[in-house]
Formats: C-alpha cells, structure tokens, sequence
C-alpha cells in the first residue's frame, strides 16, 4: 500500500476512531464508575496508566451499581417502556398520515411531482426546533386550534392539548412525516402500472387493485420509512421537552435530566448504554432490510 | 398509469396544508402588534426591529455561522476522504470496523452522541467553547457527507478515471481533474446538508457549548421553554425565508445544470 493511500485512509480512520469510538468507551468506562461530590463528578474506576495491575484492579471492583439502580428505580423502567410505547405510535401515526401523501405525489401528472418533491423536502431543511416551537402556539389553551374549534362550536371549552403525549404524538409525525413520505413515494413510484391494469382486466375493482397489488408492493418503502421515523423517535428529546408535559417520560429527556439537573454521570451514562443496547435491534433489522433490498435491484 | 381520483386531490391538500399550515401560522404571527402570540392585534414589523437591537440573539447567529461553516467545510473534506475509501480503497485492515463507524453516527441518538463526546473532552481536559462544538458537528456531518458522495462514486464511470492515470497523470491531478468535477454536484449537496444539520443542531451543541459560546438553537430553546414569543416567531420567519430561497434557488439551478447537460450531451452526439 503506498503511502498516500494510506494517509487518506488513516486520517478520516483515526478521526472517526477518537471522536466516536473513543467517546463510546469512555461513556461505558464511567457507566462502571461511583458517584462523586467533585468535578469531575465520579471516580474513575479504570487506571490505564498502571497497565495489567491496573487492569486486573479494576476488574476486581468493577461495578454495575448504576445498572442495578436502572433496574431498582420505577422511573427508567417507565420511561423505556413509554419511549417504546410513544415511538410505536407515533411511527404508525406518521404511516396512516404520510402513506396517502406518498401515494396522491406517485399517482400526480408528471410535471407536478418535482415541485410535490421540493415541498416535502422544503421541511426537512427548516430547523427542527422552529417546527417543533410553531406547533407550541397552535397547541395552547388559547393557541390557534382550540380558538378555531370553538369558533367551529365544537367545543365549548378549550382543550388541554399542549403538555401532554397528544401534543408529542402530533409533534413528531409532524417533524419525521418527510422521512416517512420519501421511501414511500420511491418505491410507488416506481411501481408498474400495467401490474394494476392486469388487475382491474382480471377483475379486480381499483380498491382490491390497491389492497392487493400496490399495498404489498410499497412493502419495502414502508418498511424503511417506519424504522427512519421510529428510530430517531425513541431517542428524541426536544419534542418531549417541549410539547410534552411533566408527566411526559422519554428516556432522552430523562438522560439529559440526569446529567444537566441532577449532574449525576455515572447514571447518565448508563442510561445512554442502555438506550444503545434497545436501538441495536432495530438498527441491525433495518440495515437488514436495506441489504436486501438492494439485492433485490441488483 | 397516472390517476389524479378524488382520494389523491384530498390527500394532498390535507397532507400539504399540515406540512405548512404550522409554518404559515408562526410567520403569519411574526407580524403581530401584541405580545401575546395567539391574539391578533393588526399589523406590526417592531418584533423584527426589537429582534435586530437584541445583541444576545446577534452574538449567538454569529456563533452559529462560524461553527456551520467550519464543521460543514472540515465535514466535506473528511467526508469525500472517507467516501473515497469506502468505494474505491479495496480491502484494508479494519474496514468493515470503519465502515460501521461511517453509518452509527447517522442512527445514533442525538443525546448519546452529545454525551459521549462531552465526556471525552473532558477526560482529555479540552475546554469547551466554539473550538469543540465545530469538532462535534464535524464528526457527525461528514458521515452525511460521506453516504451522499460515495453513492455519486458508486455510480460514475471508473475508466475515465484510469483513462488520466494512463495518460499520465499523477492520482491526485487525476481526483482534482477528472473526479472532482464529475462528484461535485454531490460534493455540494453534502456541504449544504453538513451546513444544514450545524445551523439546525440542539442536543449535540448544548454538551458541548461551553459558556461564552451559545450558538442559535441553544439561545432560541432556552427562551423558548418560557413560553412562545413573537421575537422567536420573527426569528423563525427569516429562517424558513433563507431556507426557502436557497432550496429553490439550488433546485432551479440543478434543473438548468441538467437541462445544460442534456443539450451538451445531444450537440456531442450530433457532432459525433
């Protein structure tokens, strides 16, 4: 291998090996480490510097008292479980709303689609935040829907929207409805049109065309864009910081309370794992699904 | 089959207007006279002016411009570096390692990466401040960059390239001649979507802000948590405005680059 080669391997290599790699171990290294009243606020656990002895003493006391914590405290549990639950929802949302979407933009004329394209990409390039905060005065006891469906009569009194999960449902297949629409839009578009004339020769009506053929054949479209939607959503953490009410509990936010307002590291790096270790599964099936799919082009 | 049905018409509508009704909202009170966002109370520019006089949102803009440029340029170079490899290294020690490295970061929480590179500064004693933010943005963005130039790699023609190594060029002039020009389409979208990700970023640039280096996004959350105000609202609008205007400018300009393309491609032929 001759130099230059790698030079231009080894400096995005090394790069990405101190600023991501090294980063992971030490989050894993101080999620085995106590808590201190100091800055920085643990005792490290791990001496490296006193090499095998160093090594074999920190074994010895290596412990997981945070993990055991995560188990022993109500409030991780719960908010796992209800990250899962808002994330689980929220993608399906985000499915019944953006799959019609998708499907009027592959069956529009032709010369519409790329202007279709541009106003679902548009968002994407907006800040996140200022999407997020537009809903915040929509959503509000006197905000512009609750004026609206009481001017519309049906309600009598404003409804309580904001500062609950309803607003973090609506928030988020609001900011990932883009995600959703994209995969969705390529793969009917892509799809044969003769496929559902055969159909509807063979007797199908256009609405057992669409349950039969387009459905399953959109099936990788809506398969990427579910895993594109639910795998930032169980992360997330401004949605629920400010649509979201107290009650609100999602594992990023938690995190970051643990580490910004109880400056507790050592559990907030243990979260951070555990958080890890719950979207490993989803993001080894779905760079499964991609590898076939890229097969299946071939 | 192209079928515009009832169905479709509605669908579009509805989806549309919800992708842009919120955003028509916010700017709409953006030019409110009252302080309560919610009430209209006619017409009135002063939250832009009150917007302009605030030195804290100014000071933070600049923040943020330096971080984005910076990141978004060092993310560029890293990331064609990185994409290089991936499509044109072959087999080396340690690849599918990189690789993994190359596509974790685009699925990572957002508040894991923050975390874990805050306490890496730390540990190496690195004080935090515009210097680590752009380190941070780099990181995550050049995977970006990487993932949209290597699939403008995988699909070019690889023999125009070995035609300029035989012809005698060096690797580097045969990049900078003949790669170069044919990826930079993608080499830009990259740097505008590394820029975009820097501007827009909360969680990662709140680990690791330090004090005297708030950028945008950290300035409108914390004031944001208040509550709503119109001066956010007037700060929004001019941001959907530059947004706006770059992507339509880049797509009118993409159009014509192809359209170009076309008839160059047609007059070769002709010629031919």
């Amino acid at each position: 291998m001759n130099p230059r080669k790698a030079l231009l391997i080894l400096v995005p290599y090394m790069w990405l090996l101190a600023l991501f790699l090294v980063p992971f171990v030490i989050v894993l290294k101080i999620s085995l480490s106590d808590v201190e009243l100091a800055i920085p606020p643990y005792t490290p656990t791990l001496d490296i510097s006193a090499g095998w002895a160093g090594l074999k003493d920190f074994l010895s006391q290596l412990d997981f008292e945070n993990y055991v914590w995560l188990t022993q405290d109500d409030l991780y549990w719960k908010a796992y479980l209800s990250s899962l639950q808002i994330a689980v929802v929220s993608t399906f949302l985000t499915l019944l709303v953006g799959f019609p979407i998708a499907y009027g933009m592959a069956n529009a004329p032709d010369e519409w689609r790329p202007t279709l394209m541009m106003l679902v990409i548009l968002p994407f390039w907006t800040s996140f935040l200022i999407r997020v905060y537009a809903w915040m005065g929509i959503l509000s006891n006197e905000g512009f829907l609750n004026q609206f469906l009481l001017w519309t009569g049906l309600i009598s009194e404003p409804l309580t929207i904001l500062n609950t999960n309803t607003a973090v449902y609506i928030g988020i297949v609001y900011t990932y409805l883009p995600f959703m629409i994209l995969p969705i839009y390529s793969t009917l578009e892509k799809l044969d049109g003769s496929l559902l004339e055969a159909a509807e020769d063979l007797g199908c009506t256009r609405t057992t065309a669409f349950w039969l053929v387009t459905l399953p054949l959109s099936r990788p479209g809506v398969i990427a864009g579910c895993f594109l939607v639910f795998i930032p959503a169980l992360g997330e953490f401004v949605i629920p910081s400010l649509l979201g009410g107290s009650d609100t509990l999602m594992i990023g936010k938690v995190l970051w309370e643990e580490f910004f307002s109880n400056r507790d590291w050592p559990v907030a790096s243990a979260v951070a794992v555990v958080l890890l270790a719950l979207l490993i599964i989803p993001i080894v099936l779905f760079q499964r699904q991609q590898e076939r799919q890229q097969e299946a082009e071939k | 089959m192209r079928r515009l049905t009832w169905f479709n018409t509605v669908s579009l509508t509805f989806g549309f207007a919800f992708l842009y009704v919120p955003m028509l909202i916010l700017i709409i009170f953006s030019f409110n006279e009252s302080k309560l966002v919610t009430v209209w109370a006619g017409f009135s520019t002063k939250w832009y002016g009150e917007l302009i006089r605030n030195e804290a949102f100014l000071d933070a803009a600049w923040v943020t411009l330096k971080v984005a440029v910076a990141s978004s340029t060092a993310a560029t170079i890293l990331g064609t570096m990185a994409a290089h490899v991936m499509v044109r290294g072959g087999r080396f020690f340690g690849r599918t390692l990189f690789s993994g490295m190359i596509y974790a970061p685009l699925v990572m929480p957002e508040v894991i990466t923050g975390l874990s590179l805050l306490l890496l500064f730390i540990a190496i004693g690195l004080d935090r401040g515009v210097f680590t933010i752009v380190l941070a943005h780099t990181t995550f963005s050049m995977c970006y960059v990487s993932v949209v130039v290597s699939s403008r790699l995988v699909s070019f023609d690889r023999s125009v390239e070995e035609a300029a190594l035989d012809l005698g060029c060096t690797p580097f002039e045969a990049f900078r001649l003949v790669t170069l020009p044919i990826i930079l389409p993608a080499v830009i979208s990259g740097w505008l979507l590394a820029f975009t990700l820097s501007l827009d970023d909360l969680v990662i640039a709140s680990f690791t802000a330090g004090p005297s280096s708030t950028t945008l996004p950290i300035k409108i959350f914390s004031s944001v948590r208040l509550g709503v105000s119109p001066e956010i609202n007037a700060l929004s609008t001019i941001m959907i405005c530059i947004v706006a205007v770059g992507v339509i400018a880049t797509s009118v300009m993409s159009k014509r680059a192809i359209a170009r393309q076309a008839r160059e491609e047609k007059a070769a032929m002709q010629a031919a």
